[in-house]
């Protein structure tokens, strides 16, 4: 045990022989083992019903799986720990409460009022980081669907986590935002040294954000494929062009295909 | 075939025109085509009066009742005695109301957050709001007797169940995207009530005290009628009793006055706490 734990030291999550069955008797996840180093962004990729959100659910320390373990900084990972911080597909500011409320909010609830308003000026921070400074005292629905998604990016961040869970965080923004959105998000990730983990429908957008990509197939849900990403680093505008970007596309998109394929024949 | 089909849309570009007098009526202050209504239902009234051999007993014209009206006014505002039996009223309604939104919310948090009763206690509560509640004036009569209890009770019993329902709908009512949040921030029932539930129920909160308020000044009237003795109610009464109906259409036109009051109230809260539910 020692040897093994000094030797996940430099993982932010191991997970070793995970599989869930849900109390429906679906068989959810099989057989997972994967390591994601410090400071590394993983993506996880497939088709619906492949299990990708019930890992990144077990990852969260939302829900226990029935077999395996999970490690995270080196221990046993036992309900949500505090280094993690989610991103959603909707953005789900309150609407009651002004953008820089909104941003606050992870802090209020975890220190309580008085010291989240110690930290405004963190805060601010961040909105200027994202560029909707001058929106801070704003309400939600003045806000389009990008800049509500910087919102939330700011709120994801001002507990300043060490490892982010982003659950189709672009799903629901149009292509160009999202691509635009896409490169702000990994510089933020690079900058704070944060370990990441994506689930997303978009191979594009796995490849573009990931150091591997892990691609999953359905029935029961399992780690067909990892695909390592040596794009070089920092990406933008110009990754998109790059042929080795294009190819990477392509490695992925076969390796979901030929899992699509191995499912549809047992 | 395609000729037929193409007629109606020609029928439609060529009907354009006539938008024009829509937009007269777009042009217009808000308030303008209310005015207008009003105007010619009381012009209507007064003609029927006049030329259709109604007796001033049985129908007062507009002319009288608005005769009564300035008179009224006179009065409440000279003070004594039908001042007094307004400020009754008013009591009986404000503590009515106050004595139905502080009970009402209680349970309906209490039954709206538990699984019991929302499925157990919850659909008493809609029947009991169902049921013809007015019928219940006498036994508050009965059983807090002629003075003020019995009445502002029967206007907090009227409206009461109207605030328990939304409330335990709005309460029990939260967004699954934003629970799920608050839970991946490891909040505590207690914030996720105050921070988020608490929020989300207002709206709904709102609906049922915009119905509560009217119901709370029916009941407190209806209570009036029957429990005699003091309040506008009673004046309604008394003055339907002398025929003079006249005096009984100013009186109604002053308690329409105070439920629109108290209407407006609540409606310009509901717009300054929930002012950020808007539909995108």
């Amino acid at each position: 045990m020692t040897t093994a734990s000094t030797v996940v030291n430099d993982a932010a999550y191991s997970v070793t022989d995970v599989r869930h069955t849900y109390g429906t008797g679906t068989h959810a996840l099989q057989d997972v083992s994967i390591e994601l180093p410090r400071g590394s962004v993983t993506s996880l990729i497939g088709p619906s019903g492949c299990g990708k959100s019930t890992l990144l659910n077990i990852l969260s320390g939302l829900l226990r799986p029935s077999e395996g373990h999970v490690e995270i900084f080196g221990r046993e990972l036992d309900g949500p720990p505090v280094e993690v911080s989610h991103m959603f597909q909707k953005a789900t500011l309150l609407p009651w409460r002004t953008v820089l409320e909104n941003v606050l909010l992870p802090l209020e609830l975890r220190d309580g009022k008085k010291a989240a308003r110690k930290q405004k000026s963190k805060a601010r921070e961040l909105l200027k980081m994202v560029g909707i400074a001058d929106f801070e005292a704003g309400y939600p629905h003045q806000l389009s669907g990008g800049m509500a998604q910087r919102a939330a990016i700011c709120r994801m961040l001002v507990t300043e986590p060490q490892i982010l869970l982003l659950d189709e965080p672009f799903g629901a923004l149009d292509e160009l935002t999202r691509e635009r959105m896409d490169t702000e998000l990994l510089r933020i990730v690079r900058d704070t040294g944060a370990t990441a983990v994506l689930v997303t429908h978009s191979i594009p957008e796995s490849v573009f954000l990931s150091d591997v990509v892990y691609a999953m197939s359905a029935r029961p849900g399992r780690i067909t494929r990892a695909i390592e990403v040596d794009l070089p680093h920092p990406r933008g505008e110009h990754t998109l062009a790059d042929p080795r970007y294009l190819e990477l596309i392509n490695t992925v998109r076969q390796a979901l295909d030929e899992g699509y394929r191995r499912g549809a024949h047992t | 075939m395609v000729l037929t089909r193409s007629q109606p849309t020609q029928a439609r570009t060529r009907r354009r025109p006539t938008e024009g007098r829509r937009g007269l009526l777009a042009r217009m202050p808000s308030w303008a085509p209310v005015l207008i209504s009003i105007a010619v239902f009381l012009a209507a009234w007064q003609l029927l009066v006049t030329f259709g051999g109604i007796s001033q007993l049985v129908l007062p014209s507009p002319l009288s009742v608005a005769e009564q009206v300035v008179i009224v006014t006179q009065q409440l505002f000279v003070g004594g005695f039908l001042a007094g039996q307004l400020w009754i009223t008013v009591q009986e309604i404000l503590l009515g109301f106050v004595l139905a939104v502080v009970v009402g919310v209680i349970v309906g948090i209490v039954v709206g957050l538990t699984s019991f009763g929302r499925r157990g206690i919850m659909p008493l509560f809609v029947l009991l709001d169902a049921t013809p509640k007015i019928a219940f004036a006498p036994v508050f009569i009965a059983w807090f007797g002629f003075g003020i209890a019995s009445k502002f009770l029967m206007a907090a019993f009227m409206s009461i169940f109207p605030i328990i329902v939304s409330t335990a709908q709005g309460v029990a009512a939260v967004e699954p995207d934003e629970l799920k949040l608050f839970q991946s921030m490891k909040a505590s029932r207690w914030d996720i009530f105050w921070k988020l539930r608490v929020h989300r129920a207002l709206p709904y909160l709102f609906t049922g005290l915009k119905i509560a308020v009217v119901a709370c000044l029916t009941g407190a009237v209806a209570a009036e009628f029957i429990g005699g003795g003091i309040g506008f109610g009673e004046q309604v009464r008394v003055a339907a009793a002398r025929i003079a109906l006249d005096r009984v259409f100013a009186l109604i036109f002053f308690l329409s006055l105070l439920g629109l009051a108290l209407f407006m109230s609540v409606a310009w809260l509901e717009k300054r706490l929930t002012f950020w539910n808007v539909r995108s």
